[in-house]
């Protein structure tokens, strides 16, 4: 009797069960253009040519690591199409590819399109829209802000969170230092100036000068002979690949020995050190959230593990020591995760919400302990970093992973 | 320097009056504008959008040909005086809340004032100095953008963002729509007046400057002022052109107006056809398009593609779509014979 009645109990569950799973599912399966029951639709814009081409491989691995879950057999069932079209850096033709993704080609969203001045160019179009801009590859504060731009996200680290855990690490252990800052005059150094001032707060005046140079100048010799003069003992160096080599050999022609940081931006071993010379880096500081494709510490990583057979397989032609190609990699990971998350309820503004609620995210090639965190007021997704020395020739981490929110 | 020479040779041939060798007849004429007219009817918003920038390019490309094919000087700062023209429509229209269609005539003027002043220092260059001498005006001109002191207006690197005007009157067209309909109303406007210039007094003494200049000046053209003359006016369709392109595309930064766009302007004006009006737009064509179609061919190699592709058209037919038009008008004249 009890059994008979367990039978019926069990029944009925599963009927109700099913009813209520075919209903849900019928009632969850909801589109906007770009997706069907088979395939979704992302676009994406990258500078294949131009001035910044060198970044083109983002797209690439992008481009690979889609091919890759659709191999896989795609994102709970469907196929990814990723489009991805050429803006040579300039804005004006972000807008037109922009426009052409979004009108012509009907994508579900945007995906990582490069550049500070081609997303601001897009960045009224899509929110006006209303088409996802997600994970923008540019390191500038702007993207999170929800408020005013609900359709816009940032992936990396900003460049002012950053400067702001330089800051913490400066009040830490130099809190009686006198900072020179070399900055690129353009927005990549001024945020990090910026976030310096706000991270060091009411012992700003550590700042003792703060030297700008252009782009177009060949040489940064005269700044830094300039900043040695005033005293200072720390040097943060927030320049481009080419003048932070240059800075690294000038600071031991000089034979001036400062505390040395150097921007992630430019803490590239092959870019930036092998060039300027090991004997002369000994020591200088950065902070970094990815994992070094070069450092040997990650050999048995699982991670990167996955990320090698990944490129030998879809990607052979992607060289695992350009931080571009790690790059691509991990925010290819996190969009397919959000697209995941999603699942039967493809609408633009869902992407929207599952995007802003990553919690403990962990792409495979970010350092052990940095998590890609979201919320519906926080559309900064990393927000860490950890501190790392130049020694020998590779960075040695150190301290923990810290994080540069504003804690306020 | 070859395109002007084999201007130059080719003078002879042309009509005292060159109104044909510069223009389209009526028919032909009204053909196009019938059909700049009807096509945004039946296509996309984007397709609209990408029109509005042909036309605008198809403006910037003409102020060369004005320069260049009317009056022999060389430029590759035209990227300049469109980028004034631009920041000038942005700034107003931002900072001062300025209607738009009042920004392009002040956007006009500046350009002309900038254009004629650079012009001055000009007249002592000829040929390949003077296109060194605005090559550095527009290399110059991003990095002036950038510059502190103008910051609060400009917006330094980061740039203006414009705010995309609705149609008046409440006209129930798109943003899009009215946008090229404005834009493709000016277009016509200074086609006409471009052509009229050239076949005026001012005109033909451009024409004469560049044939001969010793010749012009021993018939009493003002040299100097004629060369003046000529860079304002092409500075200021071009800033004009700028304006417009900061509406439509809806933003203005200095990485917007590098010396890639002068270079992309002059090639518009070779495959156009130097010295035609008309070819202007098919030149505008070739920029916007070709890139993409490149891009369409290979990813990775677009950049060599479209460098195949100009050859060829370099290489086919060297005098742009000027030759493509009279061989065309050969034909069409045999077939009404036979």
């Amino acid at each position: 009797m009890l059994s008979k009645q367990r039978r019926i109990a069990a029944f009925s569950t599963a009927v109700i069960a099913f009813v209520a799973s075919f209903g849900s599912a019928t009632a969850q399966k909801k589109y906007d253009p770009g997706a069907t029951d088979t395939e979704i639709k992302i676009g994406n814009i990258m500078p294949y040519s131009g001035p910044a081409s060198g970044y083109g491989v983002i797209g690439k691995t992008e481009e690979a690591y889609f091919r890759k879950i659709n191999a896989e057999g795609g994102i709970n069932g469907r196929t990814i199409k990723f489009i991805s079209y050429d803006d040579g850096y300039s804005p004006p033709k972000a807008v037109e590819q922009a426009r052409k993704l979004v009108e012509n080609d009907e994508v579900l969203l945007i995906f990582n399109p490069l550049g500070t001045p081609s997303n601001s160019a897009i960045q009224k179009y899509m929110n006006v829209k209303k088409v996802p801009q997600l994970f923008v590859a540019t390191g500038a504060a702007k993207w999170s802000d929800p408020k005013d731009f609900p359709w816009t996200m940032g992936w990396q680290p900003s460049y002012q969170n950053e400067a702001r855990i330089y800051a913490k690490y400066l009040l830490k252990e130099r809190s009686d230092g006198k900072i020179g800052v070399l900055y690129q005059n353009d927005d990549f150094g001024k945020d990090y100036l910026k976030g310096l001032k706000e991270g060091l707060g009411a012992k700003a005046s550590m700042i003792l000068a703060a030297e700008s140079y252009e782009t177009s100048e060949p040489t940064i010799d005269n700044h830094i002979v300039k900043l040695k003069a005033t005293g200072a003992d720390v040097f943060l160096d927030v320049a481009t690949p080419k003048f932070a080599a240059q800075a690294i050999k000038k600071l031991v022609e000089l034979e001036w020995k400062p505390l040395h940081i150097l921007t992630n931006v430019s803490a590239s071993v092959g870019g930036v050190i092998k060039p300027a010379g090991f004997e002369n880096a000994q020591g200088i500081l950065s902070a970094a959230y990815a994992k070094d494709g070069a450092d040997t510490q990650w050999d048995n990583d699982p991670g990167m593990r996955k990320f090698i057979a990944f490129l030998e397989k879809y990607y052979p032609e992607g060289n695992k020591l350009d931080a571009s190609v790690v790059y691509g990699y991990g925010v290819a990971q996190t969009m397919a995760k959000v697209l995941e998350m999603c699942g039967d309820d493809l609408t633009r503004e869902n992407v929207m919400k599952q995007a802003a609620n990553l919690k403990d995210f962990t792409p495979d090639t970010l350092l052990p302990g940095v998590k890609i965190d979201t919320g519906a007021a926080d559309y900064a997704p990393i927000e860490q970093l950890q501190m790392m020395r130049f020694k020998g020739e590779k960075w040695d981490l150190f301290g923990d992973i810290i994080s540069g929110e504003v804690s306020n | 320097m070859s395109a002007v020479q084999e201007v130059a040779t080719e003078a002879p041939a042309i009509d005292a009056v060159p109104k044909k060798a510069m223009t389209l007849g009526y028919g032909s004429s009204l053909v196009m504008l019938a059909l700049l007219i009807a096509a945004p009817l039946f296509v996309k918003n984007f397709i609209i959008f990408q029109m509005t920038m042909l036309l605008v390019y198809g403006l910037a490309v003409l102020a060369l040909n004005i320069l260049t094919g009317g009056s022999g000087q060389f430029s590759l700062g035209q990227s300049a005086f469109f980028a004034v023209g631009a920041y000038t429509s942005a700034i107003l229209m931002e900072h001062f809340n300025v209607n738009y269609a009042l920004t392009l005539p002040v956007a006009g003027v500046i350009c002309f004032a900038f254009g004629f002043l650079f012009g001055q220092p000009a007249l002592r260059l000829s040929g390949v100095y003077l296109a060194l001498a605005t090559f550095a005006l527009a290399t110059a001109m991003p990095q002036l953008l950038k510059l502190g002191v103008f910051e609060h207006w400009t917006g330094g690197v980061q740039g203006l963002v414009v705010t995309k005007p609705d149609a008046p009157f409440g006209l129930p067209v798109s943003q899009d729509m009215w946008l090229y309909y404005f834009t493709l109303a000016i277009t016509v406007a200074i086609y006409i007046f471009s052509v009229n210039l050239l076949k005026s007094r001012s005109g033909r003494a451009f024409m004469a400057i560049r044939d001969n200049e010793i010749a012009a000046s021993a018939m009493g053209i003002d040299v100097a002022l004629y060369k003046t003359l000529a860079f304002g006016v092409s500075a200021s369709i071009t800033g004009v052109a700028g304006g417009l392109g900061a509406i439509a595309v809806q933003f203005v930064a200095p990485d917007s107006y590098t010396i890639t766009l002068s270079i992309s302007l002059f090639l518009g004006m070779v495959v156009g056809g130097v010295g035609w009006l008309p070819g202007s737009i098919v030149g505008s064509a070739f920029i916007i398009f070709v890139p993409n179609i490149a891009e369409g061919i290979s990813k990775g190699l677009s950049g060599a593609v479209f460098g195949v592709l100009l050859f060829l058209v370099i290489f086919l037919v060297p005098h742009g779509a000027r030759q493509v038009a009279m061989v065309a008008q050969q034909l069409v004249g045999k077939i009404k014979k036979n």
